[in-house]
Parts: C-alpha cells; structure tokens; sequence
C-alpha cells in the first residue's frame, strides 16, 4: 500500500520552498520505485520548521523539517517513509510542544486535510454547523452565535451575534454577507491561512450566515495579493455547488446562497468594510461615514453583514457544538479562541490558536522561543501596523481585548510582530505615519494631510531638530489624528506612534519619559 | 459661493413628517426625523463650523471640522453626517472640541497659499472664515513639507479658473457635479496626500465631459474655481434677485453687482424652479448685454437700400407713428401688425397687443410662440380646457416613470434636465420617443429603459399606438375617466382607438418602432403609478403638432396620470417666456387669458377699460402677415425683440416679404437680420435694464429686476408707450406694475397676482385668483379647467405629412438646439459660450455619409424643394440612417432655408421637424449664403456709414 506523505501547499510553506521539495519526493519515490501519495496539505502553522513532510505512520502522522532539497535523498536512505530517524526527525507532529499545547477549534482541520478535498473536509467534521443550521430557525442561528461570545476576529471586536440581528430584523428584498479578506496588516496571516488551508470552512460559515439572516448572495472580498488562496477559494466554491452546499436549495432544504470570489486592488484602506463595499461596487475604495451602519444600509445600499475569515471560519463549529461550547473558551469578555500569528524577529514564527487570556510573556518565550537573533526583546506590536508598540514592561499583559484596551493597545486580528533591541523605535513611529500616508484614502483631512505631516514631523524629531515644539507638535497631531479621523487607520495611527514615544523616549532624543510628556 | 451670504444650513432639509426633539447647547430644538445635528443647529442660529458641508448636496464627512460631543456617545462625530435623535444632548463648543478643530486647520493652513490679501475670494472664502472660526493663530508644519502650492492652474474654461493650489479636497465641486448636475466629469484623482480634483481623467476642464453649468464653482469654499469675472474685477458689492433670461425654465439669479457693472449671476438657493442650479448660458452668458453690437441710437431710413441715420427718440417715435399712419391711410386699417417675443416681458407683450388692438385698431398682433409652442395652447385647451402645463418643475421627483417626447431637456432646459436626471438616478423609468439618441438616452448613470426611434413626422401614429395598448390591454384608468371626463366623447375615442389600425404591429411600418417595444413602453407609462410626460417642439412642430398634443392630453386622460403631484403633461417651453407671451394675449386670436376676440362679454370688458371699440375678427397670424405683404396688401409692421428673419421656416419667402413693407420698425438689442429689412431701429433694453416679469413653462410668475440704467435710454415697454401716444392711443404707466395691475384686473385667472406679492413669494404660479391666492403647483387636481370641469377625448388620426422623402429628396432633415447657444444666438453667439459651439453642423449617419463619400468635416449641401445651404458635416450614430440633423444658432448656417412652408393644421405652427433632403458633398458655399452674406455685408455697410454720419 502507498505511504501518505504531506507537503504543504500554505503560501508561507511554498515560500520557503515547499513546492520543489514535493517535486523533489516525488521524482525521488518514483526514480526508486517506491509508490507514495503525496498530499498537499494546509499548514500546521510551523513555520520555522517548513517545509515540514509529514508521513503517516502506525503511530501517527511523524515530521521531518524543515527539509531541503539536499536532505530528501537522505530521508529516503534512512527510510522516513516508515517513520524511521533521522537528523530531521522531530516525531509525532501533534506531539510537538508548540502544536500540542494549542486549542484548535477555527483552525481543527488546517495542515491535517488536503483544503479542496470535500469528502477531506466532510470525512472532518465538515458541514456539521450547517447541518444544524439548516435545522432551526434564522433567530435561533443568531441566538447561537450571540451566546458564543464571539466578537469580530479582524480587529474591531464587536460582538457577531449583535450584528447578524441587525442584519436579521432588516427588512429587504435582498441582503448580502460579505467576508472581509482584505488581511493586510503586517505580520498578519491567519485569515490567509484559513483561505489555502481550509477553505470550505469559510464557506460553511458564510452559507450559514447567509441562512441565519436572509441573505441570498455572498462575497469574499479577497486581496489580489493571495493568489493562491484565490486559486482553492474557487475550487472549493465549485465543488460546494456541485455537491448542493451552494447555490438553490441548499441540501434540499429550498434555501439558496450563492457565493463569489471578488479580488480587491492593493489598497489597504479597502480592508475598512465601507470602502471595501464601495470598491465591492465598483467605485474608488473611498471611506463611507457611518451611520447608516452596513447593517442597515450596506452592499448596495442593502442590509449586509461584513464579517472577517476568522469570524465567520469560527461559526461551523460553533453551529456544531453549540454557542455554550466556544463560550467556555477565554476570559471575561474575550470568548473563544484566537489565532494568534508570531512573527517577526522571533525564533519559532508560526500561528497559535488559544483561549483568550495567556500572557504576552508566555507567547513570546513559551511558544516563540525568544528572538531569532538571540538578542533580548525590546517590544512588539500587536495588532497590526496600528497597534501599540509594547515594551517588556506590559509583556505579562493577558490576551483579552480588554485589558489590552486598558494599556491603550489593541489585540487586532491577532498579529504579534518582535523586535530586538536593535530597533530604534522612532524610525518605527515614522513608519507607522508613512504606512498612513501611504495607504490613506485621502477622504478625511486628518488622515490627508496629517499622516504627511506627521512622517515630516518625525523627520525634524529624528534629525534632533526643535524637539520643544516638534514633540508637542507630534502630540497635538496625534489628538487630531485620533479624535479627527473618519475610520481608524487615520484613527489608530497614533498608537504605534504614541506608544513607540512614551515607552522608548530615548529613541527619540530625550533623556527621560517625563521630557516625552 | 455667493456674496451677501444666503444661510447655509450645512445639508439638506429632510421632509419627513416625524419630528425629533434635541437639546443643543442647552436649547431645544425640533427637526424633522433624517436631519442632520448641523441643520438642526443652523435653525436655531448655532453655526457648527465646516468646509466639506454645504446644503446644496448631500453629507460627505471629511473635513471633520463640524464634531461636536453627544451625551452618551463614544468620540466625537462629524455633525454633518449625525442624525437627530430623540432626547439627544450635544454640545458643539467646548475645549477638546476647539482643539480637534484647530488641529484641523492648522493641517489644512499647512497646505495652502498664505496669500489672502490677493486672492480673488478674499472676503469670500469659507476656508479664511473658519481660520478665524477655529481661532488659528499659527501653523506649526515645517514650510518646507511636501504641498501643493505649485500645482498649475487650468484656465481652459472662459468664465473660471481652477487653481489647484488652493484646493482644500472637500469635493465639494464632484459631489455637485455628480448631484446637482449630474454629468460626472469631476473625480478626486490618486489617493491620501496625492488626492486631487480632476476633470475627467486628468484632463482640462475644456477637454473633459464638463458642460460648464457653473455647480461646482458655486460650491466651491475656496478661490480653487473662481470666476474670472470675479478674479479681473473683485468681490462684488450688492445683490439683486432677478429671473434669467434664456430657456423656459426661468432660473431665478441674483445678479452680483459693483454699481452697475454684474460682475457675476449667482443661482438663487430659494429660485424655486432652480433650486440654486443654473447653466452655462443663464450662469455665464449675460456678457451679451454690454456687447459693442449694442445699438443704443435710435436709427431712421427711407429705404433698406439707404444708410442708417441716428436720430433723436422723438424724431424715431414720430417718424415710426408717421409711417403706420400713412400706411394705414392709404392700404388700409388693416395693412399693418405688429409681432411680439417670448423673450419680452409679460408687460411688454401686452402693450404690444394692447397697442395693435387699441392704437392700430386691428387684432393683426402674433407671437413667435406661434412657431413654437401654438399647438400646445390649441391642443391643452381642447382637451383640459386650459393652455399650459399641468406641473410644477418639482413634481418629477415623485414621478416613477417619465416619457420624454421630442424634447431634450439636458440641453434645451439644462436645469430642469438636471432634476429629472437626479429622480431617473433615484430609480425612476425612462421612455424616450425621439428620432435621434439625446444624452437622455443613456447618460451617467441613467439610461432609457425604452427609446422609441420614430421615424420624424409620424408622432401621432405612435402616440395612438400607445394608446391603442392602453385601451386593448385594459389599462385604462376607470375611476379617472369616469369621473373626470366626458363620458360620451371618451367612449367614441376607445371605438376609434382599439380599430386594428392604430395597433403597434400596424403601426410599426409607419413609424419604424418595433411593436413589443411599443407595447412595453405603453404598459410601463399605463402601470408604472405616477406617469409623466414631458415633450418639446419635436411635438409641436410638425403638420399635425395639435394633434400629438391632443393625443397625449388623452393618454394621460385614459391613464388617470393628472391632477396630482408626480404626473401630468409637460410641455417644455424654449424661450423664457412662451407661456407668458401667450398667456398676455399676444394672438390674433385671443386677449389675454385664452380668450376669444369674437366673445362678446371679454371684448366689452376690455372696450370698457380701455376706453376703445375693439375688432371681433381674428387678425392675422405670423404666415399670413408674410402672404399678405408678398400680396401687397400689408405694409407695416412692429417687431419688438423678434428675428423673424432669421428663425421662421422658409426664410427666402419671409425676406421677400420683409422687402415689400414700406415700414418694417425693429426693437432690439442688436442688429438682427430682420433690422436689416427695416426702416425703424428702436434700441431695446436687455433683461438687467428693466423690471417686468417672466413666466416659465410651469406657470410660474417671477421678477426680473433692473440692475442697470437701459444703454439705450428706455426700458421696452417704455417704448412702445411712446409709439402708442405717437399713434393717438393714450398710454400713461409710470411702471411695470401698474400694466400687472390691469392685466390682473382684466385676467380671471392673473386675479389676485401683484408685484407686491410676487416680492413677498418670489413668484407665484397662475391660476392665481381669489381661490387659489397663493398660485397653484398642480393643475386639474379636482376638476378641468373646460366649461362643466371635464377633461375632453379627441380623436387623432394620423394623417402623413405631404413632406415625404422622394428620390430627389431621400433623407428627412430635423431640427434642434444645443446646450451652449441660444435660439437663433443673437445673445449666446455674442457671448464666449462659442467655445463650445461655433457653427452649426450636420449630423449625418455613418451610413448615409458612407453612401455620399462623407467624412468628418466635409462641407456638405443640403438641398430641399425651398432651398440649399452649405454645413460642415458630424458623422454620428446619435441620428438613424435616413435622418440628418442640424441646429439653427447660426445666420449663414440658413437652416431655415430648407425648412418648408408645410405647418400645423390647426396654429400654422411651422413644419420645422421634417425636411425632406438631399445631401452632397460640396466645394462652396450655397448660392444663398453667397447672396445673403452680400446682402448683410451690404447693411452693416449702412449701419457703419450711419454712425459716421451722425
């Protein structure tokens, strides 16, 4: 009988090379005769250990990583095919501390399933949620998603369920459900992740979605940037229509939700859901105020649920096991889990899925190992490239939307990106001002013209000019910034910007917080 | 943005019937539910500050200057895009505010030229206003920071400027180009710092879709759009509100003024048939009035052969009065007549007719209506009993589906074309029955949802398709007809109807549009709930004009599509004031308000009056004073703001006749090309140099104001007072109002209308009596204006032109206007809107040009059995194969040398709708136009030797 071997198809996995090693393997097998089935699975979210081949033994799927293009032959020596050791051999992969000590729910099938393969998913638990959804009544699928606790997974945290009853109670003749897969905060990639990884689950939350509220049509708002994520979204989507998850009656069921890929453009404000729905219509991704709230008066002006592809990947298995069930996951008001993604310069880059409520701290050094370069950890930014720079002091801060609102930090979408002490944290506080002026949609004047200014501003401060007036300067700008901006990346610009200065003042030429003041 | 400053509420008014109570600043307000806190905090005399918002287009959010505090809510939201609610508390002033504010401008200070003292909105400038608002007293920016100081200005357009330097990005001129105009050619261009208003795709604004109608220049905050009246002359120093002179429409102004120089005219927020819109001709075009063509002598001479001679008024007068005397001593009481203009003024036009009736003791006085808009009066009157439309401009924006028939309205009423625009974005269904693709057709976004493509000349056979639909398929509104028309002449018209003839498979032959598309159109209009019609002169003006009007009366009859808001029949006036012409008894036929000359009762009410025995005969019409001068037996005539001979159909008869008076008098502004025939100038007033009133095609009443001392030294109706006293008829009015006083004393339905009520309204729309004291919007709403209140079915048969194409004449010519010029464009061409349009073209179908070895450009002949002349030919698809196209803006293009002596059966409207042509390319120009440029080289000859000589 043929050995099963993984290969990853994860964009981070090929990017390290994964694709020639399968080639590799592959010729290798057939040049020795040796009949093997090659899968090409989602990613476990190791990173440094990619690519990782796994080969399923008796005793478990077992790894090899991360391997190149020189080891294959020596694998094949040693006999990996039936789990034999090897300088590479890291054992059973579920075993590994890293992966063991995670709780996946969102990402229970990524890396285990090949992500196109329906009978993969179904054979996993697949379509489960949506089995029940199909079972109860729209009000009584909300009613689950609302006692889940979950909250909005792309960084603004509101709560899922408040927002699909809106969407519920809205009366028209159409309603839309939209995922936002527009994930482009740096050192970001779990959205992505789901996409080439496990992608009927995103569908299966956005048919249930659609079924809870009434809404017929589904998009996915996907960034041109994943091509290959676009690639299994279309192939999963095709093969759900062909097996009736798709389309005009559902299973039977006379419900219908049609779904559909829609790339976006290159601009990161389109991530922002109203000017992601004005580019979904066709116009300049420009910003909408709000209200009328998307709910009410979204795509189309119809009432629409903009979820994240984490959110709506969560919904299945909430469906399946019932709201009390991912209820029980977290802290206070963080319910569930978050697939947290460690990057940066940090020694084990990968993604963890957890219960809200472990340390910074335990991230960083537990699952992270520490920094890549060995040198100690002077901050990090979690949440993206306007989330708050955080010092070692804040490191014991728990994950938990709100205790991290109270340090005047945001936990975003999850993405944790390390820096050594080699950094100089007004260069980063300049960047964060160009990432704005770069990326803003130009509709508001704070964001316009401010995040310009600002980057000039930080200039004179770097170059030590009139630190007496430009540091007030660059504070009065972040109030505008702040209190002044039409949607949060003019918005929470400030702080990445703010934060770097109050913790890391020495950066920025003065001797002392108090100065920074 | 406007001098004097009207209040800008910020957003507009909402309209619905709920109403919220808040609490701003400690006061209590009350607004209706979907307000805004800034319009809510305006109406109470709080000014929120702002850039981005204006009232006249929707919220936009990005200037972020107007954030106020609310009890209750996280952050500070923009006021401008905050709805009332109830019970809500918002503070709009305190610390935090002002420091967002002042964060703000100083961001936007740190981009902008510090050169107020010479920047043209210096003392205009909202930017310069909030500055102070804020209380900013220093930029703090490094001033060598990226800007855009020297972004190059685009001087394309002629009347303003765009000078992106000084552009603050409200967009403010794109959401007024997209809302209020609806054209679209504005964008924002690049994105963050880079963001930058562009015409089109960064093109100038001459090359891009901009149709110049002003909206953005009006919105603008800043200098960026500017006039460059304004930039060359400075901020002028008081207003005066006055109604434009140009289309039907009627836009009110107000004419900004530095003493008397207009140094701009501004749309007047509170016009109510504007709205605060306006076009490039009423908007920019008023330069005509202080053209060196002005003639501002008086000029006298025997005959059109001898130079002109400046004289005094009173010799002018006494010389004008002398000759009609003569004329009528030795040819007869009858032998003279006089011709007034829909450009005149409601008082004007009735002292002219007053002074034919009264003081030439005739009924020999017309209109040009008669050549545009007579079939309106005829068939309106048949059928509801009164000669107007049944709306008001607003009352399309609760139509839900609009048929357009043979008029188009983007370029020929751009502002009322604007509003139907905005309700077809909002959702409402379009037909369109016209032979060429009007921008109607399909526009950004809006697009027909039927374009019914007749053939020209067979309107009625399409019409009574539609209605055949309507009857067989059952679509007739019972309740309506039973109740409202005449039950006897409705049943006769279903029979005559539903005959098999008048179905659309029938029909389609005649009229080239397919029957299913007939049949849709039809059943959308009959079902769509509130139907309207709009049409133009491609109704009128044609051998069976009356009969279309009659034939759509009926289809909105059948359809129950009157009496309300949102419905009705529509007619599109051309010029300013076609209604009003007509309403003043300028016919041979009728005194003022629609009334027979033969009916007993009226003409002694007036006899009494005017303290005169008056004649019971029709005089003559406008075709028949040309007959009867080619005959010999009329000599005389009076023509007051009117170009006869340049705009009347078959142009070489009318010259022909125009020679053989003895005493043509022509009162106008230039020298037009019926002065050329003349023998009496009296230098006219414009519309800035004289009071007066105009009506507009909703029957609305509006002041037009004198702004300026008359160049030639009396307003109009000044004049034809002294030619009357000349002619030993007394006429002694010391003001317009006192002539509105007698025609309200003598006009039922002008009853209670007064110059002081019109001050007090701003307008007032006619029936305007003791019953309706405050004018009346809609008509017909309880019953028709006919004797018994029933609206009246006629029968339509469709009867084919006798202009038919033949193998000489294989194509169909057809006529119309173009946005930027004006009727025959005595004003328009003296103005800089020829940058637009120079010269009249022929537009020819690529086909037909194929056919003819026609390119772009080729100077092509166009022949009928009246005449040739020469024009450069369009190859475009907007007309079918078989139908040529031209405008008439133009002397030499002689247009009105094809066009034939065919006219309406019932008002002798002229046939100018179907000519049938040849077309050739040629070499020269035609034998007329070589003749005619001689002959009117040969006059401004006579004119230049005239001046030299006084």
């Amino acid at each position: 009988m043929a050995v099963t071997v993984y290969i990853s198809c994860d964009s981070g996995a090929l990017a390290l090379g994964a694709e020639r090693i399968a080639q590799v393997v592959s010729r290798e097998a057939q040049q020795r005769g040796i009949d093997i089935r090659l899968i090409r699975n989602g990613s476990r979210g190791l990173f440094w250990l990619e690519p990782l081949v796994e080969v399923l033994t008796e005793l478990g799927r077992v790894a090899y990583g991360s391997v190149q293009v020189h080891d294959v032959s020596g694998l094949f020596d040693s006999g990996f095919l039936s789990g034999s050791p090897h300088p590479l051999f890291l054992g059973l992969t579920e075993e590994l501390p890293f992966f063991k000590k995670q709780q996946r729910l969102t990402f229970a099938r990524i890396g285990l399933t090949d992500p196109v393969s329906l009978e993969d998913y179904l054979a996993h638990d697949g379509y489960r949620g949506l089995n029940n959804a199909l079972t109860i009544s729209g009000a009584d699928i909300v009613r689950q998603v609302t006692d889940s606790g979950l909250r909005g997974r792309g960084g603004a945290a509101f709560p899922t369920g408040i927002k699909w009853n809106t969407v519920l109670n809205a009366e028209a003749d159409q309603k839309y459900i939209i995922c936002n897969a527009d994930e482009g905060d740096s050192g970001t990639f779990s959205d992505r992740m789901v996409m080439e990884g496990d992608p009927f689950v995103l569908i299966e939350g956005m048919t249930i979605a659609g079924i809870a509220v009434g809404a017929t049509q589904g998009y996915i708002y996907l960034r041109v940037e994943y091509p290959h994520a676009h690639k299994a979204l279309n192939t999963a989507i095709a093969k759900a229509y062909a097996a009736g998850y798709l389309g005009q009656n559902i299973q039977g069921s006379g419900k219908t939700f049609e779904l559909e890929v829609r790339l976006g453009a290159g601009a990161y404000v389109c991530g922002e859901e109203t000017s992601l729905m004005e580019s979904l219509e066709g116009k300049r991704g420009l910003v909408r105020f709000k209200p009328p709230l998307p709910a009410i008066s979204g795509l189309f002006g119809k009432p629409t649920i903009v979820n994240n592809v984490i959110s709506l990947a969560s919904v299945p298995i909430i469906l399946d096991k019932g709201g009390e069930f991912y209820r029980d996951f977290g802290m206070g008001r963080s319910r569930g889990t978050l697939p947290i993604q460690l990057a940066g310069n940090i020694k084990c880059p990968g993604l963890v899925e957890l219960a809200f409520g472990l340390t910074l701290r335990e991230l960083l050094y537990d699952f992270g190992g520490g920094s890549a370069s060995g040198r100690p950890i002077k901050a990090v930014q979690v949440g993206g490239p306007l989330g708050a720079y955080l010092p070692e002091s804040q490191f014991d801060t728990p994950l938990d939307y709100e205790a991290f609102a109270a340090i005047w930090a945001v936990v975003g979408h999850g993405g944790i990106v390390v820096f050594d002490d080699t950094v100089d944290m007004a260069e980063m506080a300049r960047y964060s001002m160009e990432f704005c002026a770069i990326e803003s949609c130009g509709k508001c004047t704070p964001c316009r013209i401010g995040s310009t200014r600002g980057m000039e501003v930080l200039d004179d401060i770097i170059n030590g000019r009139e630190l007496n007036k430009n540091i007030p300067l660059l504070r009065d700008l972040c109030d505008t910034l702040l209190n002044g901006s039409l949607c949060a990346l003019g918005g929470m610009t400030p702080y990445p910007v703010l934060s770097a200065l109050n913790h890391f003042p020495l950066d920025f030429g003065l001797t002392d917080q108090a100065e920074a003041a | 943005m406007s001098m004097n400053k009207e209040q800008d509420f910020g957003t507009p008014a909402r309209t619905a019937s709920t109403l919220v109570n808040l609490e701003i600043d400690g006061f209590q307000v009350t607004a209706p539910a979907g307000t805004s806190v800034m319009r809510a905090a305006a109406s109470i005399g709080i000014d929120i500050p702002k850039l981005c918002a204006t009232d006249s287009v929707e919220p936009f959010g990005s200037c972020r200057l107007c954030v106020v505090q609310i009890e209750g809510a996280r952050g500070m939201p923009a006021s401008c895009i905050t709805p009332v609610a109830e019970g809500m508390k918002v503070v709009t002033q305190n610390k935090k505010l002002a420091d967002v504010r002042r964060g703000i401008m100083e961001l936007y200070i740190s981009d902008h030229p510090l050169d107020c003292l010479t920047c043209s909105a210096n003392g205009d400038c909202e930017l310069q206003d909030m500055a102070g608002a804020v209380g900013l007293r220093e930029v703090r920016y490094n001033p060598q920071g990226e800007n855009h100081l020297n972004a190059v200005k685009d001087e394309s357009n002629p009347y303003f400027s765009f000078d992106p330097s000084k552009c603050i990005v409200c967009s403010r001129c794109v959401r007024a180009c997209e809302e209020t105009q609806g054209t679209f050619a504005l964008t924002i261009d690049g994105r963050g710092f880079d963001s930058k208003v562009s015409p089109g795709q960064n093109e100038a604004f001459m090359d891009s879709e901009c149709v110049s109608c002003g909206a953005c220049v009006q919105a603008c905050p800043t200098a960026t759009l500017m006039e460059k009246s304004v930039i060359e002359h400075g901020q002028p120093e008081h207003a005066v509100v006055t109604t434009c002179a140009y289309c039907g429409v009627g836009c009110s102004f107000r004419a900004e003024m530095k003493g008397d120089q207009v140094i701009r005219m501004v749309p007047h927020k509170d016009g109510k048939a504007n709205h605060g819109h306006s076009c490039v001709k009423g908007r920019f075009a008023f330069g005509y009035a202080t053209h060196k063509d002005r003639i501002t002598q008086p000029m006298i001479r025997k005959s059109i052969k001898d130079p002109w001679q400046e004289v005094s008024w009173e010799e002018a007068i006494s010389y004008a009065a002398s000759e009609l005397k003569r004329i009528q001593a030795n040819y007869g009481i009858g032998a003279i007549g006089g011709i007034t203009s829909s450009r005149c003024t409601n008082e004007e036009t009735y002292l002219v007719q007053k002074l034919v009736r009264a003081g030439f003791g005739n009924n020999n006085v017309d209109t040009c209506a008669r050549v545009c808009h007579s079939p309106t009066g005829y068939g309106l009157k048949q059928t509801f009993g009164e000669s107007s439309g049944t709306q008001n401009f607003d009352s399309v924006m609760k139509a839900d589906v609009i048929m357009v028939i043979g008029a188009n309205p983007t370029d020929g009423h751009p502002v009322f074309g604007s509003l139907m625009k905005k309700r077809l974005r909002q959702g409402a269904k379009l037909v369109v029955i016209d032979p060429r693709g009007i921008d109607l057709v399909k526009t950004p976004h809006v697009k027909a949802d039927y374009h019914l493509k007749l053939r020209p000349g067979t309107n009625v056979a399409l019409i009574n398709a539609i209605a055949h639909v309507v009857v067989t398929e059952n679509l007739v509104d019972q309740d309506f007809v039973q109740e409202r028309c005449e039950k006897a002449a409705f049943e006769k018209w279903t029979t005559f109807i539903a005959d098999p003839r008048h179905a659309p498979e029938v029909t389609e032959a005649v009229t080239g549009v397919p029957a299913a598309d007939v049949r849709a159109a039809a059943r959308l209009y009959a079902t769509g709930a509130n139907g309207a019609i709009y049409y133009g002169l491609g109704v009128t003006e044609h051998s069976q004009g009356s009969t279309t009007v009659i034939g759509i009366a009926n289809l909105a009859m059948a359809t129950g599509n009157l009496g309300r808001e949102g419905v009705g029949v529509n007619p599109l006036r051309g010029q300013n004031n076609v209604q009003g012409s007509c309403d003043m008894g300028s016919f041979p036929h009728e005194f003022p308000g629609y009334r027979h000359v033969s009916d007993t009762e009226t003409r002694t009410l007036f006899e009494n009056d005017w303290n005169v025995i008056l004649e019971s005969e029709p005089g003559l019409r406008i075709p028949n004073m040309f007959d009867a001068a080619s005959d010999g037996t009329f000599k005389g005539l009076y023509v007051e703001g009117e170009d006869i001979a340049q705009s009347d159909p078959d142009i070489q008869h009318v010259h022909h006749a125009l020679r053989e008076m003895e005493c043509v008098i022509v009162q106008d502004l230039f020298l037009n090309e019926t002065a050329k025939f003349a023998h009496v100038f009296l230098p006219g007033s414009s519309f800035l140099e004289k009071n007066g009133t105009f009506t507009n095609a909703e029957r609305r009443i509006s002041p037009v104001r004198k702004v300026m001392k008359p160049l030639g030294g009396y307003e109009d109706w000044e004049i034809t007072q002294l030619l009357s006293n000349a002619m030993g008829y007394p006429m002694n009015y010391s003001h317009p109002s006192e002539i509105m006083a007698e025609i309200a004393r003598l006009t039922p339905s002008f009853a209670s209308v007064s110059y002081e009520k019109i001050d007090r309204l701003g307008s007032v729309q006619w029936p305007c009596n003791d019953e309706t004291p405050d004018g009346t919007p809609t008509m017909h709403e309880q019953s028709f204006m006919r004797p018994g209140g029933k609206g009246l079915f006629m029968l339509t048969e469709y009867v084919a032109t006798q202009e038919r194409t033949t193998r000489m004449f294989p194509l169909i010519l057809t006529t119309g206007r173009i946005l930027s010029q004006y009727n025959v464009g005595a004003q328009t061409r003296r103005t800089e809107n020829v940058a637009w349009h120079s010269e009249d073209r022929l537009e020819i179908h690529p086909h037909d040009a194929e056919d003819r070895g026609i390119v772009n450009d080729d100077w092509v002949g166009i022949k009928s059995r009246s005449g040739e002349t020469v024009l450069r030919a369009l190859i475009s698809e907007r007309v079918q194969p078989g139908v040529v196209y031209t405008t008439f803006h133009f002397p030499e293009s002689g247009a009105n040398v094809i066009t034939t002596d065919n006219s309406d059966w019932a008002t002798n409207c002229p046939e100018y709708k179907v000519t049938a042509v040849q077309v050739a390319k040629v070499s020269q120009s035609s034998e007329w136009q070589q003749k005619y440029e001689a002959f009117s080289q040969q006059q401004l000859e006579l004119l230049e030797q005239g001046s030299h000589h006084a």
